[in-house]
């Protein structure tokens, strides 16, 4: 298989890699062992949250969090390189509408009635944002087992720093129609019936009270998510929110479904259920990488390779039982873990030494090899698989991999285009 | 290399390990998200497999698994979804027997062999509403179900007329059941074209590959029929690529004989990794700059359907890159996972609405481009599709056929 550009990965920073890639006029192939992380993920896009302390304005915070942690990948894009890629990104996912700005988080409601701190949100998530307060009523579906509406709202009113009150009531709607088993995706399917909505919105009418805001499991539509949140708030007269809970998450379905008809839109192939397991080089560039088909391996040859294939939760990162880890399709050395090193934090929700390992980088965003310098002139790393960050306690993840893969893209095309200059 | 893969190389079943519980298969299967009939592949897969010991099954909503496939594609754990649900679904047919209809649909050769002595009058039948009343009620064949015709010739007995050319490079074309009973001017197109590339192409004598018995549960006729198939095309002299144009079968040879059903032997491990679908075929041929590439101009709007056996083979969509190369026309590419028939699955009666709300984004797409015609790689999938759009559907070498000038 011949293709320009390679990409190892599916989740955010390699589908952000190979739709500007294919937009730039190159052939992309995408190649994932799977659906990837996006299904999994709240659909929002977390910058950074913590750095220890709650961080109001990522744009604020990030020139005091680079200086303490020089090895972050955010380093690679710079602040101007994650404003750039933010602003694509916005456009880039247009139909779902994300708003907010770098300049001020959000903090929207987990599952368990939480507060999280979060910079974009989709448009069904648009009044989400309780860190001003509010009077909100939330709503689940008797039955649906991942969303507990009473939990939540009694949660959500005791929620301390930085809300002021949150005023919140509990209600749980009785699902009409067929009382069976509720997976989300079924139950997101079903509301793009207007009827199940009217029902629904019926139910809710008589219990809206004083909220100004009604909050809903994330279960929305999927393919008429805009038209099913618009016409709520309509028979509603109120602003109507999606939680993001346990997986599969809809916003995340969403969020894939925009970046994968993108990349087809702009001509990129996206190959998924095929696992990329090694690469050939020649001298100083990747000439190949290999991968698996149904019956026999085929090795793609491609001028550009952008490895997006995430940390260790997602195996672009492996840790053999003796302690050895390797990052496996070039068996690129792995950083940020000195030798002798424990590895393990002394609690499970510790910080864990081991959760900033990965891969460094050159300035240009490409992975050094053992000798110290870049592994190759055409290989680029973006994502997860990167040294220095800790997504789930900084709430960086989204724009690490958004700042990454965007970066690897303008890497590879500027040097094109000094080629062709 | 990862565990993940370690996992897998440990087989189907072991697999379930890998299994992290994410959902990811769940969302993605295009059945669950119709039918409570369903509850979804994690479900009855990698969970109920724990439960399942000898002869005693949890459920049997495994049944309404279509075995497209999709769960195991997106899953990033690389655990064997879809095929620990096909042979779950064996195992059940095992306890249950496996009714008459089921065996009839297993049977492409059988049908085309029994139905072409009665040719005018199966077609007859088939076509006619007040026939298919009776049918659906007594075997349960849907009566709006789409039924291929009978062709009046069978592709093998133009093969045996058809002068063989000599050339140095030689292929072997498996022809499947479909081209050879049904539609037997694809195949005839499918010669015409590797011809023109200059190949010499061997046509063996070939049965079914087993792929409907294995859907409809019957493992032990489907090994026999794989196994024969493979020995068949391995008739052909020489280890030469084996050309399928049937995407499905192309599947089964390639890996489904092996890792569903368990075949090991020797020929049909040969024959798996030379198996090669038409297009991908082709775009390797392009890609070593040996396809011919004087087409002429196609001014026509064409909208294609990759079919999720064709995807399962995770060589992308190699029928797309080779008709970009035609002149003039306007490729549209249907983002849809699957179209609902799942092989035979939604002919039967009880699963033929499940089929068309399965198919129904896919339809509605299709409504929506209003191409002059829609492209798939799939028999089965061109007649759901053509009998649920009423848009003309054919497969894409058709097409290719065409932009080399051939009618």
């Amino acid at each position: 298989m011949i293709t320009d550009a390679l990409v190892i990965g599916a989740g955010t920073a390699g589908l952000t890699a190979g739709i500007r890639l294919a937009r730039g006029g190159l052939r992309v192939t995408v190649v994932a062992s799977g659906e990837g992380c996006l299904p999994l993920a709240s659909g929002t896009i977390d910058i950074l949250g913590f750095a220890p302390e709650a961080v109001q304005s990522p744009r604020g915070a990030l020139p005091g969090f680079l200086d303490a942690n020089p090895e972050h990948p955010y380093r690679i894009s710079g602040l101007a390189g994650l404003e750039q890629s933010l602003a694509w990104f916005v456009k880039t996912t247009e139909p779902l509408g994300y708003r907010g700005e770098l300049s001020r988080n959000q903090w929207v409601p987990t599952v368990l009635g939480g507060l999280r701190p979060t910079a974009l949100v989709p448009r069904s998530m648009a009044a989400a944002d309780l860190g001003g307060g509010g009077e909100v009523l939330i709503a689940g579906i008797r039955g649906f087992r991942d969303f507990h509406p009473a939990l939540l709202a009694a949660n959500l009113g005791r929620t301390a720093a930085p809300a002021p009150a949150i005023r919140t009531r509990a209600v749980e709607l009785e699902w009409p129609g067929s009382a069976g088993d509720m997976p989300p995706f079924r139950l997101a399917r079903r509301l793009e019936d207007p009827e199940i909505r009217r029902r629904l919105a019926a139910q809710l009418h008589s219990q809206l009270g004083d909220a100004t805001a009604v909050g809903l499991p994330a279960v929305l539509g999927r393919e008429r998510a805009a038209e099913v949140h618009a016409d709520l708030e309509q028979r509603l007269g109120r602003a109507v929110f999606e939680i993001p809970g346990l997986p599969p998450s809809l916003p995340g379905l969403r969020l894939f479904d925009c970046l994968r008809r993108a990349l087809l839109d702009a001509g990129g192939r996206l190959l998924l259920g095929s696992t990329a397991i090694s690469a050939t080089q020649h001298q100083d560039t990747v000439e190949s990488v290999t991968i698996t088909q149904a019956s026999r391996p085929v090795a793609v040859s491609a001028g550009f390779f952008v490895l997006a294939t995430g940390g260790f939760a997602t195996g672009g990162i492996i840790r053999q039982p003796d302690g050895q880890l390797s990052e496996p399709v070039f068996g690129l050395p792995v950083h940020g873990l000195a030798p002798g090193q424990e590895p393990f934090g002394d609690e499970y929700l510790a910080e864990h030494p081991l959760d900033r390992v990965g891969l460094s980088t050159d300035a240009e965003g490409r992975p050094l090899g053992a000798a110290g310098g870049p592994h190759a002139v055409n290989l680029y790393a973006a994502g997860a698989v990167l040294a220095g960050a800790l997504p789930w306690r900084e709430k960086s993840g989204e724009g690490v991999s958004l700042a990454t893969g965007w970066h690897a893209a303008e890497a590879i095309l500027s040097g094109r285009r000094e080629d062709a200059a | 290399m990862s565990l993940l893969m370690e996992t897998e190389g440990m087989g189907v079943r072991p697999s379930l390990d890998g299994c992290i519980k994410c959902t990811i298969c769940e969302s993605a299967c295009p059945y669950a998200a119709v039918t409570e009939r369903f509850p979804g592949p994690k479900t009855v897969g990698p969970q109920e497999e724990r439960f399942r010991h000898g002869p005693l099954s949890a459920d049997w909503s495994v049944d309404y698994c279509s075995g497209c496939g999709i769960c195991s594609r997106v899953c990033p754990q690389d655990v064997r979804i879809a095929e620990i649900n096909s042979r779950a679904r064996a195992q059940l047919k095992e306890q249950r027997g496996i009714p008459l209809r089921d065996q009839l649909l297993a049977r492409p050769d059988v049908m085309g062999r029994l139905g072409r002595p009665i040719r005018p009058l199966f077609n007859w039948a088939m076509g006619t509403p007040l026939v298919r009343f009776p049918v659906e009620r007594v075997i349960g064949i849907h009566r709006k179900a789409a039924v291929p015709t009978v062709a009046p010739r069978t592709f093998q007995q133009w093969a045996r007329r058809h002068p063989r050319r000599a050339a140095q490079d030689r292929v072997v074309y498996f022809h499947g059941c479909s081209t050879n009973y049904f539609e037997p001017r694809l195949g005839r197109m499918v010669v015409a074209v590797l011809e023109h590339q200059g190949l010499a192409v061997e046509i063996p004598q070939q049965g079914c590959c087993g792929l409907p018995l294995q859907s409809n549960g019957n493992f032990p006729a489907a090994r026999t029929y794989a196994t024969r198939l493979a020995r068949q095309l391995r008739s052909a002299p020489g280890e030469v690529p084996v050309i399928a144009s049937s995407t499905s079968c192309a599947l089964m040879l390639k890996r489904e004989a092996r890792e569903i059903l368990g075949v090991e032997d020797p020929a049909l491990v040969d024959v798996s990794q030379r198996t090669y679908d038409i297009f991908e075929y082709l775009r390797d041929l392009h890609e070593q700059g040996r396809l011919k590439t004087d087409f002429v101009p196609v001014e026509l709007t064409v909208a294609y359907h990759a079919p999720c056996q064709q995807q399962n083979q995770l060589i992308g969509k190699p029928a797309l890159d080779v008709l970009a190369l035609v002149p003039g026309l306007k490729l549209v590419e249907l983002d849809r996972d699957c179209c609902g028939v799942g092989g035979t699955y939604g002919i039967k009666r009880e699963k033929y609405e499940i089929s068309m709300a399965v198919g129904a984004g896919l339809f509605s797409d299709i409504k929506h481009t209003a191409p002059d015609l829609v492209l798939c790689d799939s028999e089965t999938c061109r007649w759901h599709i053509a009998k649920a759009t009423g848009f003309p559907v054919i497969h894409p070498l058709e097409l290719l056929h065409r932009a080399y000038g051939g009618h």
